[in-house]
């Protein structure tokens, strides 16, 4: 028989956050701080309307780019929130969670051989997803000594001939980290300067704290070269709706719809119209849970730089990226002693790529009773493997 | 803005300590414990019950929601009326209300007996009190903002990108 495999695939990696839960779910009884998705409950008034949409018997397809209402709606939304002005019938596409919207994006942009530029760490599909589009992975190891942020001279020993496109994952997951304005200027400069192309994932973006978040597409002359990728499932605990969207340039949305089109469809259409009711009636539902989460991330920064594991104060996302390097050992090793001797999960920061050896992604996405008993564990943990 | 975000803090978690307070707001500790002094001094935070699903206990008791139409005297208004009927140790809560009633009488007893002795002996015969209707509460769902029927499993996966 021939090899049935596609010799592209066969080369990708699966994910490392992949190998560590096959190790997780064989443990019983093991408490979590791994996850990357809300412990909120999807507000009531949301999933109300969701169901009613199935009562009313809206059980069909949508258009291509997701319901007019709910395009009108993030429109809206986009121009209230980050001072970004889309059209909602050419500039902007309903997606089944961002996940999708980044694999359009990419595929829409990359020609053969094409290179892209993904700061590390982060979230796992950039990578594969652009060897799938064809183009070739350029990794910026991003430092803990610049709170892992992006910067512009990073960016320029990275760009050859070939770079098109610069991944942009600000809030940062795994490592919190934010882009303030003035930073991300000196990046649109190079990106500008470069004529380079950017895919703006800003899936936290309700979730900063004591900052507000700033879209690298809000800068001068920036909006024509990004793709704003966002979605309803960190903001509002939405996760299993698989609802995103991308916004964008009409040249290139229009050929982002056209892969839509034929591989996806359309997006859920009952998530849809659960959709349209958080964007009209959810804001307090994000104030109220990023109120929980910033209660949350200070408690976990304060307690694990008490028991030595230093970390840098996050501002975005649900996550704390501490350094677990005085302890000798390597993050794998840290993480499947930590399940195995205290049944505490938390992530290798290597899962996000090399540059995250000797850290861990511990997630806030739980109550702070929960984080207590976990927290307490991990002091007990790290008391007995530090000289 | 200190008060109200230590409020809203222990307004569903009154165990929280004051140590703990302070890192999750930001604050000094000693500024909280101040915080709360004053709170409690000026009887903004009145006390710290506990949240008990008691139909979970071996401990038999009832739960009656009574309206209750009085004429108010003249000068006090309701508060005087209201006061005769908060002070009874069996008495939960009582509401002014709007709409067809005047108070609304939360009373916890031992049982259904108790209850209808506490009406027909004790709050029916005041003078300023014209009728009563009394509604039995049969199962509790939700209490303070807490659901109190269902316990919450985290259904995540352990671990996700």
């Amino acid at each position: 028989m021939r090899d049935p495999l596609s010799k592209k695939i066969v080369t990708i990696e699966p994910s490392g956050i992949r190998k560590f839960f096959d190790i997780v779910s064989e443990m019983k009884d093991a408490i979590s701080l791994g996850v990357g998705e809300p412990d909120f409950d999807t507000p009531w008034h949301i999933r109300e309307e969701g169901i009613y949409s199935l009562e009313k018997g809206r059980t069909f397809y949508t258009s291509n780019a997701g319901i007019r209402e709910l395009r009108e709606e993030i429109a809206r939304y986009l121009a209230r929130r980050y001072n970004l002005l889309y059209h909602f019938n050419h500039e902007i596409v309903v997606t089944v969670g961002g996940s999708e919207a980044i694999d359009i994006a990419l595929r829409a942009m990359l020609d053969l051989q094409d290179e892209v530029l993904i700061p590390q760490p982060c979230f796992v599909s950039y990578l594969p997803c652009v060897m799938l589009a064809g183009g070739v992975p350029v990794i910026i190891d991003l430092k803990e000594e610049n709170q892992f942020k992006l910067t512009k001279e990073e960016l320029l020993e990275h760009i050859t001939e070939k770079t098109k496109i610069l991944i942009m994952p600000f809030p940062n997951n795994p490592t919190g980290a934010v882009m303030t304005r003035e930073e991300l200027e000196e990046i649109a400069q190079v990106v500008k300067e470069k004529d380079l192309f950017v895919i703006s994932d800003e899936i936290y973006s309700e979730l900063t704290y004591g900052t507000k978040h700033v879209s690298i597409a809000q800068l001068p002359g920036m909006k024509e070269r990004t793709i704003v990728i966002n979605g309803f499932s960190k903001a509002y605990a939405m996760t299993g709706w698989r609802l995103g969207y991308a916004a964008g340039p009409e040249k290139i949305l229009t050929q982002m719809l056209k892969i839509h089109q034929f591989a996806i469809m359309c997006a859920p259409t009952t998530s849809q119209y659960a959709a349209i009711e958080a964007m009209r009636n959810g804001d307090e539902d994000v104030e109220r849970m990023r109120d929980a989460y910033d209660k949350r991330r200070r408690f976990l920064v304060h307690e694990l730089n008490e028991m030595g594991l230093s970390c840098f104060e996050p501002f975005g996302a649900f996550y704390v990226f501490p350094s677990i390097k005085k302890t000798g050992m390597t993050s794998d090793e840290f993480a499947t002693r930590l399940l195995q001797e205290e049944k505490v999960a938390v992530v290798p920061g290597t899962a996000f790529g090399a540059c995250g050896e000797g850290f861990l992604r511990i997630s806030y996405a739980y109550s702070i009773e929960n984080l207590k008993v976990a927290l307490e564990r991990i002091r007990r943990f790290v008391k007995k493997y530090t000289k | 803005m200190l008060k109200e975000n230590i409020l809203k803090a222990i307004d569903k978690n009154s165990k929280l300590t004051t140590s703990d307070l302070a890192v999750m707001l930001g604050a000094e500790e000693e500024e909280v414990v101040t915080a709360i002094r004053e709170l409690e001094a000026d009887s903004i935070i009145c006390g710290y019950p506990t949240l008990i699903n008691w139909d979970k206990t071996e401990d038999e008791r009832v739960t009656a929601l009574i309206e209750v139409k009085v004429t108010p005297q003249r000068g006090q208004g309701f508060d005087k009326i209201a006061e005769r009927i908060y002070k009874f140790d069996e008495v939960n809560a009582v509401y002014l209300m709007s709409g067809g009633f005047d108070l609304t009488v939360i009373i916890d007893g031992k049982s259904m007996k108790e209850v209808a002795n506490f009406v027909s002996g004790r709050l029916a015969p005041m003078e300023a009190v014209l009728s009563t209707a009394t509604h039995f509460v049969l199962k509790k769902y939700k209490e303070h903002g807490m659901t109190l029927t269902h316990e919450v499993e985290d259904e995540r996966m352990l671990i996700t990108p």
